[in-house]
């Protein structure tokens, strides 16, 4: 295996992603990649049949990731990366779904999908990429803008209080939820192992650096400073409630693993119709 | 490396080694690779690539002891590291 990929001198990730696309057209120093990598990473160390592995997307930044992943990937519609991977897995539910979405597409947009899989406790795997904004649409405000941050959209600061996306999830029903930053890949890929083994809807949301859009406008001109910024502000907390993590404009990120139950998914209810008391 | 004593174990264990490649042509430049690598293997390097972004140089090749940290955090699938065999970085402690 060292003997092949010295011969080819290609990346060890590349039989995994659609190599002709790459470079891909993510801006420099943007986040997604390291997820993308950390995502494939978890997924070969998970032992799973990669043909029996479906990566749905929805539309943005973080959506271009499907087009780049060479699996049975899918690039639906605006927010509409739940429904269809909610179809996909009742079609065949043999499968193991992974959404792998940014935080527009899947809380905004998405919103009400989101809560509403969450509830089922549908069997997917759930990668929210979340950038603070909608990177490309070209910087706008977003449900994840942390209140008094600029953006393209709000001039003069936000005024409007966020998401705090762990505590969506865990409210709204999900069994497993996380929360890294890119620049804990390695935690990061241990998080989606754990996401993609357990049975139910587990979800990873990643922070990760957008320098052009939402650095530029809040003093973080490189995402080597929103890395840096990362890695001086960020608290590892496991098993921390959700309602605490909120994310501020200068402040904390707590990261860790937050919640982490066994509850019946929705095809096992479905299959045991009958025995339910 | 130089050690206070001489552990007990020296002659069994030795440190993973591994060589650097960079894929030139797919990096731009963010410098994650060379701020993060924890044993300052790599600089910036001064040659910029066909796009204008100047790709990371490998310049303490013998330090790197193959932690895979740069080929985690490259967002451009543009560094990896190849272990190399036992025997090989025995030679080289």
């Amino acid at each position: 295996m060292i003997d092949e990929q010295v011969l080819d001198g290609l990346h060890p990730m590349d039989k995994l992603l659609r190599a002709d696309r790459i470079p891909h057209i993510w801006c420099p120093g943007c986040g997604i990649g390291t997820v993308v990598y950390s995502f494939l990473s978890a997924l070969i160390k998970s032992g799973l049949d990669l043909d029996k592995v479906a990566v749905v997307s929805g539309i943005g930044c973080t959506g271009r990731a499907a087009g780049y992943i060479n699996l049975d990937s899918f690039h639906t519609t605006h927010g509409r990366a739940l429904p269809f991977a909610t179809g996909l897995k009742l079609g065949n539910p043999e499968l193991k779904v992974v959404v792998f979405s940014g935080d527009g597409d899947l809380i905004s947009i998405g919103g009400n999908h989101f809560i509403h899989a969450a509830r089922r406790n549908m069997d997917i795997a759930v990668i929210c990429v979340n950038n603070f904004t909608y990177g490309m649409t070209g910087g706008q405000l977003g449900p994840t803008t942390p209140i008094r941050a600029k953006t393209t959209t709000s001039p003069y600061g936000n005024t409007e209080h966020p998401f705090n996306l762990p505590y969506l999830a865990a409210a709204s029903g999900a069994v497993y939820v996380a929360r890294w930053t890119s620049l804990d890949a390695r935690r990061t890929e241990r998080a989606i192992g754990e996401a993609l083994a357990k049975k139910g809807f587990s979800f990873v949301e990643v922070i990760a650096p957008c320098p052009t859009l939402y650095g530029n406008m809040n003093k973080m001109k490189t995402g080597l400073d929103q890395m840096r910024f990362y890695e001086e502000n960020s608290v590892i907390r496991h098993g921390a409630e959700p309602k605490d993590v909120d994310i501020t404009l200068n402040g904390q990120i707590i990261v860790g693993k937050f919640v982490d139950i066994e509850k019946p998914t929705y095809l096992d209810l479905r299959d045991n119709i009958g025995s339910i008391v | 490396m130089k050690y206070w004593r001489r552990p007990l174990d020296l002659d069994k264990v030795c440190l993973p080694r591994a060589e650097v490649r960079i894929i030139e042509e797919r990096c731009k430049g963010c410098n994650y690779c060379v701020t993060y690598c924890p044993r300052n293997v790599l600089v910036t390097g001064e040659k910029f690539n066909s796009k204008g972004y100047y790709p990371p140089h490998v310049k303490n090749q013998d330090e790197c002891a193959s932690c895979g940290l740069c080929q985690m955090i490259c967002p451009e699938f543009a560094i990896y590291h190849i272990v190399q065999r036992p025997e090989v970085a025995e030679q080289s402690v």
